[in-house]
């Protein structure tokens, strides 16, 4: 791997230092995606956009992504017509295999404008250094500093551990995914962590927050200060402050190594977790394979003006794509986060019983979760439950008053 | 004398037709009982021939069996002995979140020299920010222009109707027109949103710039400002004395307008004249929450009152958006097909459309028609 980097390296006719991620910066017009700007000018962009909600009925971006994201949105939309979820989505199709940023440009300013986003995982296909992540580039450019990941078993599904309950907080811009990579002498490349007080308060503080008001008991920060005094340091007496305003809650710290032989070996003894950009992914994708795999998690980015809600686990599904097999679970979850976020809780909750029932009482359920049934079987029982039992308008506060 | 006559014979009038209406909503409502999955609606008739064609609208519900019940309130300027409270109007569209409006006759002088009409009132308390009026060349209505297909958006919560006017020294009459950057940006992006949500090509911004350097000078800035959100979509921007006149020779060129409040409801009407007047456009008034549908050019046509002469189609169509808006496409769909074919037909015309046929005649063939 690290040969292939350096032999790819070695074909670019860029000044050395400027490999990777800066390259972008040189680029014209495509500043608006890069890291140039401090989280506070992010902060400050974007805050005086009114939002797009008109008459009740909201308008959200739908970035179907790649792989496997065009049917599992194809089955979110049907189950929202079904029960006349008032979401109108703008649907923005990013070609994975264009060279360029327009359509990802394209699709930030739609988030922007719109505030809310459900998004498949996008591909980024291009080998070309100077082309990022395009998953990260939205998250940066929205400053989506938190990604939450609520992991809870069903019931009945088959999965190593039963009753898991675990809320996993990962800050989601910063350390290892700000991309500053350089070659300071042939054959020595560098990867820079960037860990901010900043950041590491706004995700540490949203995590007390969330255990606080979802009556959690404690929360446990993953780092490796050990080897990393400085940077996971820093993220661990943040933290440790941070939680002097919760005396309430139980706090403790946990190295990152020893935490995923404690997930797989005894995973009830976590609350809730607060960890760093990598950890944080690790840990996600370690917990939801304990208790199903990726089809049946999804997972929220908050910034202080966007939401982002995607499957938990970000994986494209490509080899799957198309078979008819993919588990949709995971995608409706995000949906029902969507709709939650927006203070759509009567649809909300009635596309969560519904598909809670497919699965667990219905037992119908994709190979992934040792069923046999197709991406379409589940979708269909979820719409026949969905059909006894529609929301009407008006929605929201006012809807159980009659 | 004569005037109290005309009024007190007025308001007999409606009292009867509000009456009947009563009836048929309390008769729909004991049909709602059985079924849970039904929707309410807030109803205000309005003044003129506003209770005719509701009751036609009604009628129509009736018998396309649509699952839904009205709430109807009586909401009168003109009549204020007969109105209800705002109040109660107001939280009755709160709690519904939709409403169908008949026209509110706005007098040119104020008994109470309040100067905020009714209107007006219920415009700011629901913050209605946005109106809509999707202006489109009906099938068998002749015209002068073919294939018009132009949605005028207008801010109508701030601009000259502010109510805010005094005498500073006798003769001289100020009447101060408030822009502000967040209702302009709230205003354009509603437009440029709409543009998006239904695949429009082009956002017009409708001003006077020139002359009012300051004020549209805002809004227009404001307008240009969202519009650089929206890569995807045409901005262009027109004079409104240039755009009355580009309306009347060449309509088709419009796409979607954006317009500050005055300049809304005359391109409004204007365009509604263009495909065959105030009886066959319907329009819808948005807050955030809520949604007012109501006939796009504000007629209250008080003359043929109680004649069986006004057109129905215009609130027809109101009720056809309310059902795409909550959710019943297919309600939407067969109601508005018989509109068409009705139309289309051109056997029964109300006298507007060169015809001799009366509102309950037209009722009637909308109905045969539903399949």
């Amino acid at each position: 791997m690290a040969i292939r980097l350096t032999q790819r390296l070695l074909q670019t006719q860029a000044p050395f230092l400027t490999r990777g991620y800066p390259l972008l910066v040189t680029k014209e017009k495509t500043e608006d995606v890069a890291h140039t700007k401090s989280a506070l000018q992010k902060k400050l962009t974007g805050t005086d956009i009114p939002s797009a909600q008109y008459g009740g009925r909201h308008g959200v971006t739908m970035l179907p992504g790649g792989g496997i994201g065009p049917e599992l949105m194809g089955y979110v939309r049907e189950i929202f017509r079904y029960c006349g979820a008032p979401i109108d989505f703008e649907v923005i199709d990013i070609d994975p295999s264009t060279e360029g940023n327009e359509d990802l440009e394209y699709a930030i300013t739609s988030i922007k404008r719109n505030g809310v986003a459900l998004k498949g995982n996008i591909e980024t296909k291009s080998q070309s250094l100077s082309e990022v992540s395009r998953n990260v580039a939205i998250r940066n450019e929205l400053d989506l500093y938190v990604n939450v990941v609520h992991c809870k078993s069903y019931p009945g599904i088959p999965a190593r551990h039963k009753d898991i309950d675990i809320v996993l907080i990962r800050q989601n811009t910063d350390g290892e995914y700000a991309m500053l990579e350089h070659e300071s002498v042939r054959g020595v490349v560098e990867s820079m962590k960037v860990v901010t007080v900043e950041n590491a308060e706004r995700v540490a503080r949203y995590a007390f927050e969330y255990a606080r008001q979802n009556n959690r008991k404690r929360v446990t920060t993953i780092h490796k200060a050990n080897i990393m005094k400085l940077s996971d340091g820093l993220f661990l007496e943040v933290a440790n402050r941070v939680h002097k305003d919760y005396p309430e809650l139980e706090h403790n710290n946990m190295i990152i190594d020893n935490t995923c032989m404690q997930a797989v070996s005894n995973p009830h003894q976590f609350d809730v977790m607060n960890m760093t950009n990598l950890y944080g992914t690790i840990v996600s994708n370690v917990i939801c394979g304990l208790i199903g795999g990726a089809g049946l998690i999804s997972g929220r980015n908050y910034g202080d003006h966007y939401a982002i809600f995607e499957p938990g686990t970000r994986n494209t599904g490509t080899a799957i794509a198309g078979k008819n097999i993919a588990n949709p679970v995971a995608m409706i979850n995000a949906s029902i986060d969507m709709l939650n976020h927006l203070g759509h809780n009567e649809h909300a909750k009635v596309i969560y019983d519904a598909t809670y029932q497919t699965i667990v009482n219905d037992a119908i359920r994709t190979p992934d979760l040792g069923g046999n049934h197709s991406s379409t079987d589940v979708v269909e029982n979820i719409l026949k439950i969905l059909s006894a039992k529609r929301v009407n308008w008006p929605h929201g506060n006012y809807f159980n008053q009659s | 004398m004569s005037m109290l006559a005309r009024q007190l014979g007025r308001t007999v009038v409606q009292a009867a037709a509000v009456r009947r209406l009563h009836v048929s909503a309390a008769v729909a409502g004991q049909d709602s009982a059985y079924s849970a999955n039904r929707t309410t609606c807030t109803l205000i008739p309005g003044d003129g021939v506003g209770p005719e064609l509701v009751y036609s609208l009604q009628e129509v519900f009736k018998a396309a069996n649509v699952p839904v019940d009205f709430e109807s309130y009586f909401l009168s300027e003109i009549n204020p002995v007969l109105s209800a409270k705002l109040e109660d109007v107001v939280s009755s569209i709160q709690k519904n979140k939709v409403c169908i409006k008949g026209i509110l006759a706005t007098p040119d002088y104020s008994n109470e020299g309040e100067l905020q009409t009714l209107n007006m009132k219920l415009r700011t308390e629901l913050d209605l920010y946005a109106n809509v009026v999707h202006v489109r060349s009906l099938p068998g209505v002749k015209t002068r222009h073919d294939n018009i297909d132009t949605v005028i958006i207008r801010e109508q919560t701030e601009g000259e109707y502010s109510a805010l006017e005094h005498e500073s020294v006798p003769g001289i009459v100020e009447c101060l027109k408030i822009v502000t950057a967040k209702k302009s940006m709230r205003i354009a992006k509603f437009a440029f949103d709409y543009a998006t949500k239904n695949n429009r090509k082009k956002v017009t911004a409708v001003h006077k710039a020139n002359i009012m350097k300051l004020g549209d000078g805002l809004f227009l800035k404001s307008c240009e400002e969202v519009s650089k959100l929206y890569p995807r979509i045409e901005f262009d921007k027109m004079i409104v004395d240039n755009t009355t006149m580009q309306m009347v020779s060449n309509p088709n060129q419009f796409d979607v307008m954006v317009t500050p409040n005055l300049y809304g409801a005359i391109v409004d009407n204007l365009a509604s004249g263009l495909v065959g007047g105030a009886g066959v456009v319907a329009g819808a008034s948005y807050s955030a929450e809520a949604v007012v549908f109501e006939p796009g050019a504000r007629h209250t046509f008080a003359q043929a009152v109680g004649k069986n002469l006004a057109n129905p189609t215009a609130m027809l169509m109101c009720g056809t958006k309310m059902l795409r808006h909550i959710n019943l496409p297919t309600y939407s769909e067969v109601i508005q097909n018989a509109i068409n074919q009705v139309l289309k037909d051109g056997k029964v015309r109300t006298k507007d459309l060169g015809g001799q046929s009366t509102t309950a005649d037209f009722t009637r063939a909308v109905i045969a028609n539903l399949h």
